[in-house]
């Protein structure tokens, strides 16, 4: 099961150990780690894995981490390539696993809202999006061939409001980023972005200022753009979600940075 | 900006949100009748769209768009890239608003034909269909298809949407006739309601309020309409209960849970449970719901069992209530929508998967195909894609199973490709041909291991296959005379020669080979039962069938013996002359010319004609029998 740290990760995680206690979730976690995620979702995810005694796999493209590719050096599309979705592929590979849970959702993004729920991939990860195979009732087809791998999302039709309210009815552990304090922040091309560790390159003269500040969307840290918020607790956010303008896919800078961005991606790959 | 004082009401807008039902539907229709246009507009007017979706509507509508200068609300819909490109949605696409009232999920289905199976994907699990016609072009078979797709999925609530009212001046009659024509058709497909409104997707006519420019329509917006229509529900709970197990769970040599879904009825502990393939009895001990135990549990809830008694259970198996009359059946009449390009074969075994259950199964016979236009039945021997028709289908083992019309989840099937891992077939089981318990075999006394002791012989099929000019016949015919030497009862079961006497009626369509293969296991497995060392000398092509004569055998009692000889050689020897007339096409359908030839991947015995003399392979597979 792909954790990625975030609220929809958290959901997933919880349904899955609900469903087999009182057994433990028979697979392990896997994060694909780009080295560029908030300090305090790797704090989260560790504390996470141990308090479920989950197993939990970790996988770095280390080829690409030797040659120092990074968000601010390489351009977002090709650290993205690099640093998640060729780094998805080496540890599916490396494993051998066939069948991978995401917390991906159909409300997030428009060629997401055409993937089915079992969703079949060719060898070498490909996404065929003109030859998925029907999918009637919920009877599942999870036949394939060796090489071959089923992408599977269990949470396709819940929408943002589903999360928060699951989350809220079983009080489910959030990373703390996703409720508003003073960060430091820095604006570029109208989005903040918060500074989380040395590696941001300021401009001659910047400096960071503090802003009370949530994310919506968790990602790598570069990437992920903030919002002012005042909301501070769980119930506040909930509310300001039920009375957003935008989406919460905004903040996410990868899914524009070129048009039908998205379904390329998920094409070669990436989840 | 909202503080934290707005978070008051909250638990009361969450409980509401909660609270308020689901409407699932679909819109569906020709194509370029405006169905992904009809739904960008309902996303847009119930706000359901965001301030930077909006604004990369925007930027798509000038770069794709077909509006000119404003939104084309289709964008909204058609996510994939080929789909903005050519204007046609390909796949369906699942979106999610709400009013006051309800949450909805929409799926926007593909008009195309040769998209019909992503249509019948979005139906599944719909209450309701929307099935829009451009008033100028009025009812395409498109039209009729998916309405028919609908009412034998089980949806029961019909909008009919007369789109484009614009471009004829929203004139009455038009509508009206539309109307008419398109009642007349639904009329006998078991719909409960069918509502009639006049729209314009492109200006908002008619979608989310009434419209002034149809002052002699007074009925309800589309909106309106889906936020009040009752969607029939089925009646699961007071149905006897039933779990198909999904999961043995067995963490430690202390705790054995069954795992899944309650498909119908109500349960609770002390409850008497029975497999129902088995017939085997318990009850409850314990139920288990997410991290507590509970008394009690009803339809639609994920569930853990603990059980009293040890009793044999495993995946796929239903646990159903002791005083259910449970229906075990393995030959069933079946409603069949044909969804792979490949057409349905007679008596070739498919991969039958409902729930968590697999299991090998076959249409025998197929009773007629559905006419789109007419519904007219008429008879025929195959189903080709996108058609639909009634049918026969046996399986290898009984299993449980509901009719479609009293549960979704229990009377559907999906009917899967053996080789190709396809999905190739939806279907609804209607009603069993035969009960399971009542056609026990014969037990007979002299059994196969009676006759083995006293012809002093392991009876068993040797199956060839092979080219034709492999050299089936020459090897088969010096084994036969060893055996025979060896003091061995034998016969030979030769393809050409089955084929002038009980064979004789069948030609060479992939449905007559697959017929062909299953009669001579037939008989092979009654000579084996005989006592009989049967060897099979046929060319049968097909893994499939290759698999089928196989599974009609005791582990063991059936060797495939796979006589391999390069295309090229065969053809060059050709002893009957018959590749020459192949490749002359005066022979059609022909084993390595115009037919495919499925080389086995694991056979228990492979001889290698460029390697072994005739003498030689016979050895090889004696050996092997040893």
């Amino acid at each position: 099961m792909l954790y990625s740290i975030g609220k929809d990760s958290g959901c997933m995680l919880h349904l899955a150990r609900k469903a087999f206690w009182p057994a433990p979730p028979p697979f392990p976690l896997l994060h694909i780690d780009t080295r560029w995620k908030f300090k305090a979702m790797y704090a989260h995810r560790d504390k996470i894995a141990r308090e479920n005694g989950m197993n939990l796999l970790i996988h770095v493209n280390e080829e690409a981490r030797r040659e120092g590719v990074g968000p601010f050096t390489h351009g977002s599309s090709y650290y993205t390539d690099q640093m998640k979705t060729q780094a998805l592929k080496q540890a599916l590979d490396a494993d051998g696993f066939d069948v991978v849970f995401g917390g991906a959702r159909r409300d997030e993004e428009k060629s997401r809202a055409k993937e089915r729920i079992f969703s079949f991939r060719s060898q070498g990860h490909h996404w065929d999006p003109k030859t998925q195979r029907p999918e009637l009732w919920n009877q599942y087809n999870t036949r394939i061939h060796a090489g071959e791998s089923i992408r599977v999302f269990p949470l396709s039709n819940w929408t943002e409001l589903d999360i928060w309210q699951y989350i809220y009815d079983e009080q489910i552990p959030i990373v703390p980023l996703y409720l508003a304090a003073e960060r430091p922040v820095v604006e570029r091309n109208g989005q903040l972005i918060m500074v989380d560790d040395e590696r941001f390159p300021f401009a001659p003269g910047e400096r960071p200022t503090m802003r009370k500040i949530r994310f919506r969307t968790l990602g790598c840290w570069p990437l992920t753009a903030a919002l002012e918020s005042e909301a501070d607790t769980l119930e506040a956010v909930i509310t300001e979600t039920l009375l957003a303008k935008t989406s919460e896919r905004q903040g996410r800078l990868i899914d524009t940075d070129q048009p039908g961005s998205m379904e390329k991606k998920k094409q070669e790959g990436y989840f | 900006m909202t503080t934290a004082s707005g978070s008051r009401d909250l638990p009361t807008i969450l409980n509401r949100n909660a609270e308020k039902g689901v409407l699932r539907f679909i819109t569906c229709g020709s194509v370029d009748d405006g169905k992904s246009t009809l739904i960008g507009r309902l996303l847009y007017e119930s706000t359901n769209l965001f301030d930077d979706q909006l604004d990369a509507l925007a930027g798509e509508s000038r770069r794709y768009g077909t509006q000119g200068e404003a939104l084309d609300f289709a964008l909204v819909v058609d996510g994939l890239e080929a789909e903005r490109e050519q204007g046609i949605t390909i796949d369906v696409a699942y979106r999610f608003f709400a009013t006051e009232k309800r949450r909805f999920i929409v799926a926007d289905t593909p008009g195309h034909e040769q998209y019909t199976r992503n249509m019948a994907t979005g139906a599944s699990n719909a209450d309701l269909a929307v099935v829009l016609v451009d008033v100028r072009k009025g009812i395409a078979v498109q039209t009729r298809r998916h309405t028919r797709i609908a009412s034998m999925l089980g949806i029961r609530h019909l909008v009919l949407a007369v789109n484009k009212m614009d471009l004829i001046g929203y004139d009455e009659a038009r509508f009206r006739s539309v109307e008419a024509e398109f009642s007349a058709f639904a009329e006998g497909l078991g719909f409960l309601s069918l509502q009639s409104i006049p729209v314009s997707g492109v200006f908002g006519d008619n979608i989310t309020y009434g419209s002034d420019a149809t002052p002699w329509y007074s009925g309800p917006a589309l909106l309106e309409y889906l936020d009040t229509v009752e969607p029939a529900v089925e009646t699961l709970k007071g149905a006897p209960f039933c779990m198909p197990v999904q999961y043995v769970s067995r963490p430690n040599p202390d705790f054995r849970g069954y795992c899944g879904r309650l498909a119908a009825g109500q349960l609770r502990t002390g409850s008497r449970v029975k497999v129902a393939t088995s017939g085997m009895t318990t009850s409850i001990r314990r139920v288990i719901s997410g991290f507590d135990d509970v008394d009690s549990a009803e339809a639609g809830d994920s569930i853990t069992l603990v059980l009293e008694d040890d009793i044999d259970v495993s995946r796929g198996d239903a646990l159903v209530s002791d005083d259910s009359d449970a229906a075990v059946s393995d030959q069933f009449q079946v409603r069949l929508l044909w969804l792979s390009r490949a057409p349905m074969i007679p008596a070739r075994p498919y991969i039958l998967k409902t729930g968590p259950r697999e299991v090998a199964a076959s249409v025998m016979s197929l009773k007629y195909v559905e006419d789109v236009n007419s519904g007219e039945h008429i008879a025929a021997n195959t189903l080709s894609m996108n058609e639909f028709g009634l049918a026969t289908l046996t399986t290898a083992m009984p299993i449980f199973f509901k009719k479609y019309a009293d549960n979704r989840a229990l009377g559907s099937f999906i009917l899967i490709d053996k080789s190709s891992n396809e999905t190739v077939a939806a279907g609804l089981f209607n009603f069993s041909l035969r009960r399971a318990d009542n056609i026990q075999m014969q037990p007979l006394e002299i059994n196969k291991n009676a006759r083995m002791i006293l012809m002093r012989q392991r009876p068993r099929c040797l199956w060839f296959t092979g080219l034709s000019g492999a050299g089936k016949s020459t090897i088969a015919n010096l084994l036969e005379k060893r055996l025979y030497a060896q003091g061995n009862f034998t016969y030979i079961l030769d393809g050409d020669n089955i084929r002038h006497g009980l064979n004789r009626d069948l030609g060479f369509t992939e449905a007559d080979r697959a017929e062909n293969i299953r009669r001579a296991a037939e008989v092979a497995k009654l000579m084996v039962d005989a006592g009989l060392i049967v060897i099979v000398s046929f060319i049968s092509p097909f893994r499939a069938e290759r698999d089928l004569a196989r599974e009609k055998f005791s582990p063991g009692d059936f060797i495939e013996v796979f006589i391999d000889a390069r295309l090229e050689d065969c053809e060059r020897r050709d002893v009957k002359g018959l590749y020459a007339k192949a490749r002359s096409g005066k022979l059609k359908n022909f084993t390595g010319i115009d037919s495919p030839y499925e080389a086995p991947q694991s056979p228990d015995v492979h001889i290698d004609t460029g390697l072994l003399s005739p003498d030689d392979a016979v050895t090889a597979i004696l050996t092997a029998l040893d």
